[in-house]
């Protein structure tokens, strides 16, 4: 199986709240911030890699490349993704800022057509932008069937076809799709037994954690001499258009006012009946 | 502006109460533009659900019966083709797990602009402008879509529910388009999780738990006598769910639910950027965490800075006897 996993780097989302505004609104400030790959594109590259490998040896059955639609030096982001164990990487060199979901998919969708992946593997979300939309776009573009938010992947007839338990409101949904179709990954995918690819034996468990594999000092060696390409729009001939304007930008609006810290559970009580009058 | 859409979202045959707010902010809109706007109810037991939408003061709720759960791709064809036939202008849903994978693919397949999410709404000289949340609610960004046809998801909490006007919206059958892609993705279940409490982005009150609760067993023997005593629904961050604490429909956050009652109790909870993303536009924050300095301090209103184990059944019990 050949996957394709688009990766974007993000202003690191555990400083979110030191994003900044410019005077005149009129730009988002990350300066100064670490970019990391995207957590959910880390999922979902977390389990493709889980995808093409025997679980227990490691052996690679299958091919995972990344992409990444920025400037030249996201390469180093990328570097890391080859470390945890993706075969190579093409970078398409734009600058990415903006660009909406729609243009995005756009430039995906010409990638797909090169590299003929079997499946794409986004994450459900960028945490910057927050908007859950590429992937779905993708899909639409490509004509591909989806699964979004998947929080199980069971590899079914060889390879050909998947089953996707999905992340929904009110639980989990479903869904049987024949490849070559767009999976977008929840956090819950890089649980133990999350990934079942017919080849890794269905009782072996993968070490419990919130994130993808670290990489060994043997993957960070070996992702040196990874082949990075590099693309431009042209290569791809395609022109993206964005269809979102953004005019303004501001930082939300403060809660009002100090914690008022109590002593006891009577005395919260009272505040919360005579003060905030919501018992 | 042209005319306007809602897509309800239909569950066990009945609306979604999420779906409300976006029949509110229709209403509001269209009464704002001067033009009207249609419901589209699809999906298993749309039929029946479509009885709920009568008297919202839609021009027409157009029905379409699909049977079999929700796939995107069997859905999107008839949802464009209603566009693409009346001539839709504004194209809504709220943004749920639903909206966002219906609506996002549909704006796509419309090659119309898409504002994922939003906080706001507002018409000016006959344009739509969206506000919405980035970077788990760190930003917000204005927006405005450039093209013909605007599609928009709503995020829940930020928005009223419509209220019945007590007029009778003409119901209209619509036959599902053909589906290209139908063969090749199949819908196989729905596991919900079954619960008498309300609906987390429904409750106007959320006791919510952390990592610090440690178990299933805690969160059911210390959360719910005090979730069922105000009626309220019982929420939790993603290291509770992820440790198998709480389920993972129950997890509040920039990932999860985002909610906005009028009571919200973090407990055991230490306030990561990611959690409060889902839960800063309370009314009022209580946390109770033994750390006075646990980032969830300052968004709280109060802080009760005790151990969970002891503080929860007390305040359950002087609740109880002061009512
Ligand atoms: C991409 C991404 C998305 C995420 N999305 C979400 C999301 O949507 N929602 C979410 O919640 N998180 C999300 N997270 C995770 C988030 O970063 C935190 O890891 C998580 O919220 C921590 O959960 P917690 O507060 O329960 O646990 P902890 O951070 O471990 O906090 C436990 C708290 O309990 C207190 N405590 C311990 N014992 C007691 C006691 N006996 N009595 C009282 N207090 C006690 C401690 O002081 C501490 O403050 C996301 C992370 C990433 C990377």
């Amino acid at each position: 199986m050949k996957i394709l996993v688009p990766i974007k780097r993000v202003a690191d989302p555990d400083n979110a709240n030191k994003v900044g505004v410019s005077a005149d609104g009129r730009t988002i400030e990350t300066s100064g911030m670490e970019w990391k790959i995207n957590p959910f594109d880390e999922y979902a590259l977390e389990a493709a890699l889980r995808l093409t490998e025997h679980g227990v040896t490691k052996e690679r059955i299958g091919e995972v490349v990344l992409c990444s639609i920025a400037p030249a030096d996201v390469a180093t982001t990328l570097r890391q993704g080859l470390a945890m164990g993706a075969e190579r990487a093409i970078v398409v060199e734009q600058d990415d800022s903006a660009l909406d979901a729609f243009a995005v998919a756009e430039i995906l969708a010409a990638l797909v057509k090169r590299e003929k992946p079997d499946l794409v593997m986004l994450g459900k979300q960028a945490v910057d932008g927050d908007a859950s939309a590429t992937g779905q776009m993708l899909a639409e573009q490509l004509e591909w069937p989806m699964a979004t938010i998947a929080m199980r992947i069971e590899v079914e007839a060889e390879g050909k076809r998947l089953k996707v338990g999905r992340e929904v409101d009110t639980g989990v949904l479903s869904l049987r799709v024949e490849l070559p179709a767009v999976l977008t990954a929840s956090d819950r995918l890089v649980h133990p037994h999350s990934v079942r690819n017919g080849v890794t034996p269905a009782d072996f468990s993968y070490p419990e954690s919130d994130g993808g594999r670290y990489a060994s000092l043997k993957g960070i060696m070996a992702a040196k001499k990874k082949p990075i390409d590099t693309l431009t729009l042209a290569d791809l001939e395609v022109s993206p258009t964005s269809l979102c304007d953004y005019t303004q930008f501001r930082l939300p609006s403060a809660r009002g006012g100090q914690a008022v810290f109590v002593n006891s559970v009577a005395e919260l009580v009272q505040h919360l009946k005579q003060d905030a009058k919501v018992l | 502006m042209g005319p306007i859409l809602v897509i309800a979202e239909v569950l066990d045959s009945s609306v979604r109460k999420a779906s409300l707010v976006a029949l509110g902010c229709a209403t509001r809109v269209a009464q704002e533009a001067g033009t009207h706007f249609d419901v589209l109810c699809i999906g298993e037991g749309a039929s029946q659900a479509a009885a709920e939408l009568g008297s919202f003061g839609a021009k027409r709720v157009f029905v379409t019966e699909i049977p079999g759960g929700y796939v995107c791709e069997r859905y999107l064809p008839t949802v464009t083709h209603l566009v693409e036939q009346e001539g839709h202008k504004f194209v809504l849903a709220t943004a749920t797990t639903y909206g966002k994978d219906l609506l996002s693919r549909c704006a796509a397949k419309l090659k119309a602009g898409l504002a994922s999410d939003v906080t706001d709404v507002r018409l000016s000289n006959g344009s739509l402008t969206f506000e919405r949340p980035m970077y788990a609610g760190n930003v917000f960004g204005t927006l405005t879509l450039n093209t013909e046809v605007n599609v928009a998801t709503l995020r829940q909490s930020e928005f009223s529910e419509a209220v019945p006007q007590g007029t009778t919206s003409e119901q209209v059958e619509l036959p599902m388009q053909a589906a290209p892609l139908a063969d090749r993705v199949h819908f196989l279940g729905l596991e919900q999780v079954a619960s008498d409490r309300p609906e987390l982005t429904d409750a106007d009150v959320v006791i919510a738990g952390g990592r610090a609760l440690k178990s299933s067993e805690n969160f059911k023997n210390i959360l719910e006598p005090l979730a069922d005593l105000l009626g309220g629904a019982i929420g939790a961050s993603r290291a509770a769910c992820d440790a198998g604490y709480a389920t993972v429909d129950m997890q509040v956050g920039q990932t999860g639910k985002v909610v906005a009652p009028k009571l919200y109790v973090a407990v055991g909870i230490s306030g990561a950027i990611q959690h409060l993303a889902g839960m800063k536009g309370s009314k009022v924050i209580v946390a109770v965490n033994k750390d006075k300095e646990a980032p969830i301090v300052q968004v709280a209103d109060y802080v009760l800075a005790e151990d969970l184990f002891s503080a929860i059944p007390a305040l359950t019990d002087a609740l109880k006897s002061a009512s």
